[in-house]
């Protein structure tokens, strides 16, 4: 526990002592701004609710976390850094966690500089606050989602830019995996419960209810399993490079 | 009593490639092992195998009488690693990184500081202490890497290429600390430079092609140079003809060695027994009236050994199809 809140604390200090993590938040909080306003016609709906704000989300998250993640494990390959840590008496666990919790930390700041978009709304009319709160919460388990899947491939490779790239696709999948994009690769050959399972993976219908201010404890423990999914398969990676 | 670091038939394979083969090895308390070994030997691969970066494909390692395999975790606890490069995370202050470390080797939080404090002041970084460690230079990093080895005093050190790349007065003082620290721990250093298994190790281990190819102690390694107890001499070069020819009735007529340099030659050769021979050969050098300028035994060319341990390995893989 010790060890992981240790891991926790560089991680994260890392994050904020080189610019990336300014660097982030800026461009973070540049495109929540600009669609919201833009492309989410904030004004011109006329109605005092954040739905605009969360409806972009899944996409922003799509582009911006791998960016976030992609540094996690293959920057201490490429550095060797790596050797180190595994050599510490240590499980691999409480460094995935550690490291994850960190990523997930950042993205919370990152996160809470969206603040004054709420202060806003209820500046200018009288939103359901109880709708936004759950909106935060939705965002914040789908950003989680995101960095463990993008946790888990920088397990694979020593080059950022491929972790980068291949979480994103990754990230892609699960956005679409509700749409015919996806659905189509796989309906001339699959059965229809596999379709449906296939499409159940979709971060957006999972996001769609919690936004609108419905917490279905469904929703959470999807969210939750994965999480829990990727990290292990994080931890594996981890530990299958060891053989290797 | 179990020995410190007790390797057992080790192997590594990568792909097909055989990087380790059936290595055995056991360092006790005191010793400091020198692993030698070219490039590419399987230096670094065996170290990682007994820190636990690396699964071996087959074989033992007990650490402190603990299977690293079954328990890596209590087994690490008794080791402090210094990689090779001395890999560490560069954004972060030496002060901040070796707080880090300490943390994970869960060295009690009350104790912390004064360890820290200790460790700085014992290997010179105080100047650096709040310093960014990628600002560092080479021969300080090394010992932010050693200063992290050592924070909880293991009972085991290992350490892959210390000095590799710091300039002769940064060497000098990572082997001073070695030596030091030496009585109470069992510590395998690699390294491809000789000078450093006379300077700091008590036994040797050569590795090549990924097998142990001699183990034994400095000395015995030297004595296999064919300079081993060979005589040294330099005189003048108007007395060469006189001394080779003393010389010459002493010892093998094609292993004597001639080196001109200026008015002086040296003259270097095996001789067939030392302690008598000798006797004779200097008898007849003061009959002749030649005062040599030097006249020693060397102890044996510790470069020449190697060479001629890992080069004929190389030669006899190659004859193999």
């Amino acid at each position: 526990m010790n060890q992981t809140i240790a891991v926790f604390k560089r991680e994260l200090e890392a994050y904020f002592i080189t610019p990336v993590a300014y660097v982030f938040i800026v461009i973070f909080l540049i495109l929540n701004g600009l669609c919201t306003f833009y492309l989410g016609d904030f004004y011109e709906r006329g109605q005092a609710d954040l739905e605009p704000f969360f409806e972009l989300h899944p996409w922003l998250y799509m582009l911006l976390i791998p960016a976030v993640s992609m540094r996690l494990w293959s920057e201490e390959r490429r550095s060797g850094t790596i050797e180190l840590l595994l050599t510490l008496p240590m499980s691999t666990t409480s460094a995935v966690i550690g490291k994850f919790l960190a990523a997930w930390a950042f993205c919370s700041v990152a996160l809470m500089g969206t603040i004054p978009i709420w202060l806003s709304v209820n500046y200018l009319g009288e939103p359901d606050n109880t709708v936004i709160a759950a909106g935060y919460i939705g965002s914040l388990l789908m950003a989680g989602g995101f960095l463990s899947v993008g946790a888990c491939i920088s397990a694979t490779t020593n080059n950022q830019v491929v972790a980068f790239t291949i979480s994103f696709v990754v990230c892609f999948a699960f956005n679409l995996s509700g749409f015919p994009v996806v659905l189509d690769l796989f309906s001339s050959w699959t059965p229809q419960a596999v379709l449906e399972v296939i499409s159940s993976f979709s971060f957006l219908s999972h996001f769609e209810s919690i936004k609108k201010g419905v917490i279905d404890i469904r929703d959470i423990i999807f969210f939750g399993s994965l999480m829990t999914f990727w990290l292990y398969l994080n931890v594996v990676v981890v530990e299958l490079k060891k053989g290797k | 009593m179990t020995s410190y670091i007790d390797v057992k038939n080790l192997s590594k394979n990568f792909e097909a490639i055989n990087a380790v083969k059936e290595i055995s090895l056991q360092v006790e308390q005191g010793e400091v092992l020198g692993f030698l070994g070219p490039n590419g030997a399987g230096k670094s691969t065996t170290m990682k195998m007994i820190t636990g970066y690396l699964t071996p494909s087959s074989g033992a390692i007990s650490i402190a009488g603990i299977n690293i395999l079954q328990d890596p975790i209590s087994a690490q606890r008794h080791i402090g690693y210094l990689p090779e490069g001395a890999p560490a995370y560069g954004e972060m202050t030496t002060y901040k990184y070796l707080d880090f470390i300490a943390s994970i080797r869960r060295i009690p939080r009350k104790d912390k500081k004064d360890r820290i404090n200790n460790i700085i002041d014992r290997i010179n970084l105080n100047s650096v202490a709040n310093r960014k460690i990628e600002d560092l230079s080479k021969g300080y990093k090394r010992r932010v890497g050693l200063a992290q080895a050592i924070i909880h005093d293991p009972n085991i050190l290992i350490m892959d290429e210390p000095t590799d790349g710091l300039d002769p007065n940064q060497k000098h003082e990572i082997r001073s600390l070695i030596r030091e620290m030496a009585p109470k721990k069992a510590i395998i250093i690699s390294t491809h430079i000789l000078e450093e298994v006379d300077a700091v190790c008590t036994s040797t281990a050569i590795i090549d092609m990924g097998q142990i190819i001699f183990t034994g102690t400095p000395r015995q390694l030297a004595a296999l140079s064919r300079y081993h107890d060979a005589l040294n001499i330099v005189v003048k070069i108007e007395d060469a003809e006189k001394t080779k020819k003393i010389i010459g009735e002493q010892s093998d007529d094609s292993k004597v060695e001639e080196i001109y340099s200026g008015n002086e030659i040296r003259i270097t050769a095996p001789l067939k027994n030392r302690k008598p021979c000798s006797d004779v050969i200097q008898a007849a050098l003061s009959r002749e009236k030649i005062v040599p300028r030097e006249y020693f035994f060397e102890k044996g060319r510790l470069d020449q050994v190697f060479r001629d341990l890992t080069s004929s390995a190389q030669d006899s893989i190659k004859e193999t199809p």
